[in-house]
């Protein structure tokens, strides 16, 4: 089944039109939508540089990590709702966007990987986990938010 | 010569013709300037929310300040580089426009703020490394920072958008 008569549904909405027929609305709306993208990305590297051993090494990573996830948590709502309103006033052009499917692509499985596998080996205990596992998911973790993030961007620029 | 004569002769140049009609590198350089977001102001953030007393509370200040420290300098070293190419891709439209003027004076009070803020509350740091709720002062200068960060932003991205712009300028 295709997908597109319910991204036609999504730009009939209120919401969408409101949006779309307002000169301010999306502007607006996109901004805080870069807020929410300096406030995931700064919780998503303190955790990262500390897995990768670049910073704060004598913190305890667990402590880092638990306090991060909430402003990752936080940020990502933020992101989320701005990100629906933004898409509802031009689902039609995200359908034929292949950034947008890129970002989507990217995006389901960054916040499964932050929400388990990332924080799993964030909470283990430090001397029985090789380093080399918390590189490795601070690696994938930077990779997925960064192709996230540059294919969002790339959005705006096709299509 | 003025500052709007220096833009035009800018505007002329062939590396600012080039750069603006790029097909790929002015988006590419657009992006870089749009993710170092992350990387500078998420830091940036991060070390204001501890100032605050909001995250990393049992982490020491000298540590969060002293250890991103470096990781921000970088990022602002590339967020500004690519901020300045921006620039210099269309510099008399973005001279005229007024988020960019308002942008600017925004990332000035930022600088300042910085500034008066390591050269003030911070030197006693020692005394207030693991408070949880650092004193007033630092508190002050975090919410200012995040405060004139916002504005940075909003205005940032709306610079993009023209309708301010003067007639005929593009």
């Amino acid at each position: 089944m295709s997908l597109l008569p319910f991204f036609e549904w999504c730009e009939r909405t209120a919401a969408g039109e409101a949006i779309r027929n307002s000169l301010w609305l999306f502007p607006v709306i996109e901004s805080f939508h870069l807020l929410a993208l300096a406030l995931i990305g700064g919780a998503v590297l303190v955790v990262d540089l500390r897995l990768l051993g670049l910073v704060l090494r004598r913190q305890p990573l667990a402590d880092l990590a638990r306090e991060a996830q909430r402003w990752l948590a936080g940020g990502l709502a933020v992101m989320i709702v701005t990100g629906l309103a933004l898409f509802s006033s031009e689902a039609i052009k995200c359908y034929y966007n292949l950034a947008f499917w890129t970002k989507m692509s990217a995006l389901a499985p960054a916040i499964v990987f932050a929400f388990t596998v990332r924080r799993k080996v964030a909470a283990a205990d430090e001397s029985r986990l090789r380093p080399l596992w918390r590189k490795l998911t601070a690696l994938v973790s930077i990779a997925l938010w960064f192709v996230v993030a540059a294919s969002g961007r790339w959005i705006g620029f096709s299509g | 010569m003025s500052l709007l004569g220096f833009c035009q002769w800018l505007e002329k140049t062939p590396w600012s013709i080039a750069l603006h009609e790029s097909l790929w590198v002015y988006p590419i350089v657009e992006s870089v300037h749009v993710l170092t977001l992350c990387w500078f102001l998420g830091l940036a953030v991060m070390v204001d929310l501890r100032l605050v007393g909001l995250a990393l509370r049992r982490v020491p200040v000298s540590q969060v300040a002293g250890q991103l420290g470096p990781w921000m300098v970088a990022g602002f070293a590339v967020m500004a580089a690519s901020g300045a190419l921006l620039f210099y891709a269309i510099p008399v439209r973005t001279y005229l426009n007024i988020f960019f003027r308002i942008k600017v004076g925004m990332l000035a009070l930022a600088g300042v703020n910085a500034w008066v803020f390591q050269k003030t509350v911070y030197r006693r740091v020692a005394k207030w490394d693991l408070d949880a709720a650092p004193p007033r002062g630092a508190r002050l200068a975090a919410w200012v920072s995040l405060a004139l960060w916002v504005c940075i932003v909003v205005a940032g991205r709306m610079i993009a958008y023209n309708w301010f712009d003067p007639p005929g300028v593009h």
